[in-house]
């Protein structure tokens, strides 16, 4: 594990959440596990946020959990993605998108 | 969407709080070994790995409590944490809990009642389309007062008026319904063809009265109402142009009124029929005779000053082709007034009185709740500083005394709405206060929102006030300051603001009995003990000629006398206290070859023999009427001594001539009796002219009996049996004593006096409570200073004193205070007021003693409580 991991910037947990859930269902542990290997061991999630996250995009309508075996035979809670919640995905994404390209060009412009 | 997951989530886990909590710690117990698992994966051993998982983590309750504190049923969790522990404190003290509820519940019943009669009556417009523009146009006497119209002068206005859009004129009918079933008498109004046009309301059913219905000798039509057509038609829509008997003759139904119409000034009215009186108005008819109300309805940018403008035009400035009687002169003016302020002017005086005083009790209950509160607070100061102290925030720290409000307002209100149903229903059932629109009147959704707001309100304010003041001493106090007395100082303010509160209830229930002491006391000039009245009607072509009428009343008078146990038994055309007021011109006969047009208003009572002796009014000169005064017997007439004086200022009236309305009939004065008051003990002419029924050239067709016996309330069957074995088809109305008219005579102000008598004991007790408890919280704070007083050798009276002066200055403050509000409020009561000013120096003084004992009274265990502290025990602590 990197010594320079990071917490997520701030406001971006909800996105990267819905993100890391676009492929396939997973657990609480699996997301975080997740979202660290993305983003190539940059960020570290803090696990009590995480769990707050996923409860509040369950509870908005994004995501629908269930109770199921995991792969090594024990009981988690799997979050996948609802339809709506892949629309909010693409908002994001597109918004995000089109935030950092901003960012991006004032700091090319500064350089 | 996403809110309907949110409530959802939120409910579910809020009914199954244990799976939700199970649920989370599961998913936190799996991260926690998926977390182990991987870092042994890295290679750690058990137990490295599950610490290294554990630290990631943190505390796991800590973790489950971030997730628990973002969701939004976790606040209402609290709140629900908090109200239980409110209510586990206010069981702890059920006297505070108690007495909080019910002035809570009081003040809001009372409030809520008011507020649910006045609003149809005052506030909302009439229940007719624009009825804000419809009018009630009266003659103006001579002496200022409103008069009903003459059909002359109706005409005159309908004719030249440029504000009118139109205008009709009605009057009392009052027809015996017969065939097909029971005769019944009907409340009826013959009214001019626009009278409907003028309301705004065309029937339902049917047609509406055309011009060519109300001309003399129209084919007789009528209008119904709809609770009349359901009950004797059994809403046959078949009812239309069917025949019905009413007095004998037959009437041609035409028209049906709407449900929803109501008749708001007459309620009672079933039946309409047209006028028909003769556009040619002649000169001796009925056409001149004040007796139509008349109604119009402004044209829609017409405002009230420039119809009123209008109006007095016409009357000021006579023209030719409008000759006026002289009895007819419409020179005083014309009145306009709003028919919703007409109707409602009765019932206003004694209305804006309860409304008053049930104000002044929300007042109390406000001032008295937030007087416990803050002594709540002051109690529980130490206990909040040690969790202020911990860092709870300020609001945490108020919330328990917000639910405490919450909880308190939440009772008194919902026990308030229930009051209010049962007072509205006591309220419009009361007699004499003339409440319009009864059937209007009725705890609405309007009435709980308002009852809903008022409790938000006092609850607000009964938080707030404390809460500020709390919050305040609460920072002094983590700084670790002892501070003293600023708090007990607005707690007085308060209980002196009570004070004040009561006082000004007491001096309204203070003025209102003395009034009701005195409208009882005026002598009224004659006897009410033992006198049972009724009314009995005739009609129809029966009774056409007036010698039938008066041999029929003639029969029931006889046969009334013989009931075993009637000592005397008298008729008469109109009676004291009954609401009649018969007026007619008088004059002498001198005066009328001065000046034939000098006649003068005096109440006209054509009466049977014994009707004087019966009533025992006394005679003061000469004779009464008696039997000899038949209808072939010359005519003769008793006055009253006002009516005497006014007209034989300086000799015997004994062998004058006097006339009666406009007519050749001239009677001979035979005897003069006591004045009678006729329309209330306040406010009566007291001129009057009695003659014999039998001598009458018109017969009245509604008399009252007037029985006098030795139990008359327990002989009221026989003396319906002895009347229906005359002739069982008359309707018998009205039946009273004469005593239960006279005690209804003050019936508005007793209404008004019972609202401010129960409201000022309520406001009394309260402040004596309130000034014990500020006193006695005082006693335990000082007790340290006292012990020292006492101890370098303060007796106990002087301690006593002590006390007992703090209380004497709240009282003395909230009874200046209160003395000075009463001094402005009690005018409003003026309109009630009779023979007393609202400024009464002996009512105000007395009942300021009054307050000032029972506040010292309020006082007293305190200060023997301060008397009774041990130096020794009491430093030591």
């Amino acid at each position: 594990m990197s010594d320079s991991n990071t917490d997520v910037i701030q406001g971006t947990l909800d996105m990267l959440i819905l993100k890391a859930l676009s492929l396939e269902p997973l657990h609480g542990f699996g997301i975080g596990r997740r979202l660290e290997q993305m983003s190539g061991h940059v960020f570290k999630v803090n696990p009590g946020s995480l769990l707050t996250a996923l409860n509040r995009l369950e509870r908005s309508g994004w995501l629908a959990s269930e109770w199921a075996d995991t792969p090594n035979a024990r009981r988690a809670k799997f979050y996948r993605l609802t339809r709506t919640g892949r629309r909010q995905l693409d908002t994001e994404t597109a918004e995000w998108t089109r935030r950092a390209g901003a960012i991006a060009r004032i700091l090319a412009e500064e350089a | 969407m996403s809110l309907r997951t949110q409530i959802i989530h939120g409910l579910r886990s809020l009914v199954r709080r244990a799976t939700s909590d199970r649920d989370l710690s599961d998913e936190v117990e799996h991260y926690l070994a998926e977390a182990a698992a991987a870092y042994r994966q890295q290679g750690l051993s058990d137990a490295d790995a599950r610490r290294a998982a554990q630290l990631d983590l943190g505390s796991r309750t800590a973790v489950q409590q971030q997730v628990r504190a973002s969701r939004w049923e976790t606040v209402v969790e609290t709140l629900l944490v908090d109200l239980r522990r409110a209510a586990r404190r206010l069981r702890r003290t059920p006297g505070f809990a108690v007495v909080t509820v019910i002035t809570l519940a009081l003040g809001i019943g009372a409030s809520t009642a008011i507020f649910s009669i006045i609003r149809p009556v005052l506030l909302e417009p009439l229940p007719y389309p624009d009825g804000d523009r419809v009018v009630v146009v009266t003659d103006i006497a001579q002496n200022a007062t409103p008069l009903d119209v003459t059909f002359g002068t109706y005409r005159e206005i309908v004719a030249r008026n440029r504000t009118l859009q139109r205008a009709s004129v009605s009057r009392t009918w009052l027809p015996t319904f017969s065939g097909g079933g029971e005769a019944e008498r009907l409340d009826g109004q013959s009214v001019s063809a626009d009278y409907f046009r003028v309301l705004g309301v065309a029937p339902a059913l049917g047609r509406d009265f055309l011009p060519s219905d109300d001309v003399p000798g129209a084919a007789p039509v009528a209008i119904l109402s709809d609770g009349l057509w359901r009950r004797r038609f059994a809403a046959d829509p078949g009812a239309i142009g069917r025949t019905v008997t009413l007095d004998g003759a037959a009437v041609t139904i035409v028209g049906v009124m709407p449900r929803t119409f109501e008749h708001v000034w007459r309620p009672e009215t079933r039946i309409w029929r047209p006028l028909g009186y003769n556009p040619s108005l002649p000169l001796q008819g009925r056409e001149w005779a004040h007796h139509l109300q008349m109604f119009a309805r402004l044209v829609p940018d017409a405002a009230l000053d420039v119809a009123r403008r209008d109006l007095s035009t016409i009357a000021r400035m006579p023209v030719p082709e409008f000759t006026r009687p002289a009895w007819a002169s419409i020179r005083g003016g014309l009145a306009v007034t709003p028919l919703q302020e007409y109707v409602a002017a009765p019932a206003k005086p004694a209305l804006g009185a309860v409304m008053a005083a049930t104000l002044l009790l929300l007042l109390v209950a406000a001032v008295n709740v937030v007087t416990l509160m803050l002594a709540r607070g002051a109690e529980r100061r130490r206990e909040l500083a040690v969790c202020a102290s911990f860092g709870a925030s300020r609001l945490r720290l108020l919330t328990p005394l917000l639910a405490e409000a919450v909880l308190l307002v939440a009772v008194g209100g919902t026990l308030g709405v229930a009051l209010a149903y049962s007072l509205v229903g006591e309220m419009v059932t009361l007699d004499g206060v003339a409440v319009p629109r009864l059937e209007a009147i009725r705890v609405d959704r309007a009435a709980l929102a308002f009852a809903a707001g008022l409790s938000a309100a006092i609850g607000l304010i009964a938080a707030a006030i404390p809460g500020l003041t709390l919050s305040k001493r609460i920072d002094s106090l983590a700084s670790g300051a002892r501070v003293m007395g600023s708090g007990h100082r607005l707690q007085r303010a308060f209980v002196a603001a009570e004070v004040a509160l009561a006082l000004v209830l007491l001096i309204g229930a203070g003025l209102l009995l003395q009034t009701v002491q005195r409208l009882l006391a005026v002598p009224m000039g004659f006897h009410a003990e033992r006198v049972l009245t009724l009314q009995v009607q005739v009609g129809g072509i029966d009774f056409r000629d007036p010698q039938t009428v008066h041999r029929f009343f003639d029969r029931v008078r006889a046969a009334v006398a013989a009931v075993p146990g009637v000592t005397r038994a008298a008729v008469t055309s109109q009676l004291p206290l009954s609401g009649d007021s018969d007026l007619y011109g008088v004059q002498s006969r001198a005066e009328f070859v001065d000046r034939p047009q000098s006649a003068r208003e005096a109440l006209r009572y054509a009466v049977s023999p014994s009707y004087l002796e019966t009533m025992g009014i006394p005679l003061l000169s000469g004779r009464p009427i008696e039997d000899r005064d038949g209808a072939a017997a010359p005519r003769v007439a008793v006055l009253s001594a006002a009516l005497a004086r006014r007209h034989f200022p300086d000799r015997t009236p004994l062998g004058q001539q006097m006339r009666i309305g406009n007519t050749d009939v001239w009677y001979t004065v035979v005897g003069v009796a006591g004045n009678v008051r006729q329309s209330s003990p306040a406010l009566s002419p007291l001129e009057a002219i009695y003659i014999s029924d039998a001598q009458s050239p018109s017969a009245d067709r509604a008399m009252w009996l007037v029985v006098h016996a030795t139990d008359p309330a327990a002989l009221e069957p026989a003396i319906r049996r002895a009347i229906q074995t005359v002739d069982s088809n008359r309707p018998i109305l009205k039946v009273a004593t004469m005593e239960q008219r006279v005690a209804a005579s003050a019936a508005r102000q007793r209404f008004a006096m019972a609202a401010f008598q129960a409201f000022a004991a309520i406001a009394l007790v309260l402040a004596v409570i309130g000034v014990y408890g500020v006193l006695a919280g005082e006693v335990v704070e000082r007790t340290r200073e006292i012990a020292l007083r006492s101890a370098v050798g303060a007796s106990r009276t002087r301690i006593m004193a002590l006390i007992l002066r703090q209380a004497a200055g709240v009282g003395l403050a909230g009874i200046l205070a209160g003395a000075a509000v009463a001094s402005v409020t009690s005018r409003g009561l003026a309109a009630l007021l009779f023979e007393v000013s609202p400024l009464d120096a002996i009512t105000y003084a007395g009942l300021a003693a009054v307050l000032l004992l029972a506040t010292s009274a309020g006082a007293l265990l305190p200060a023997w409580r301060a008397a009774r502290i041990q130096p020794a025990t009491a430093l030591q602590a």
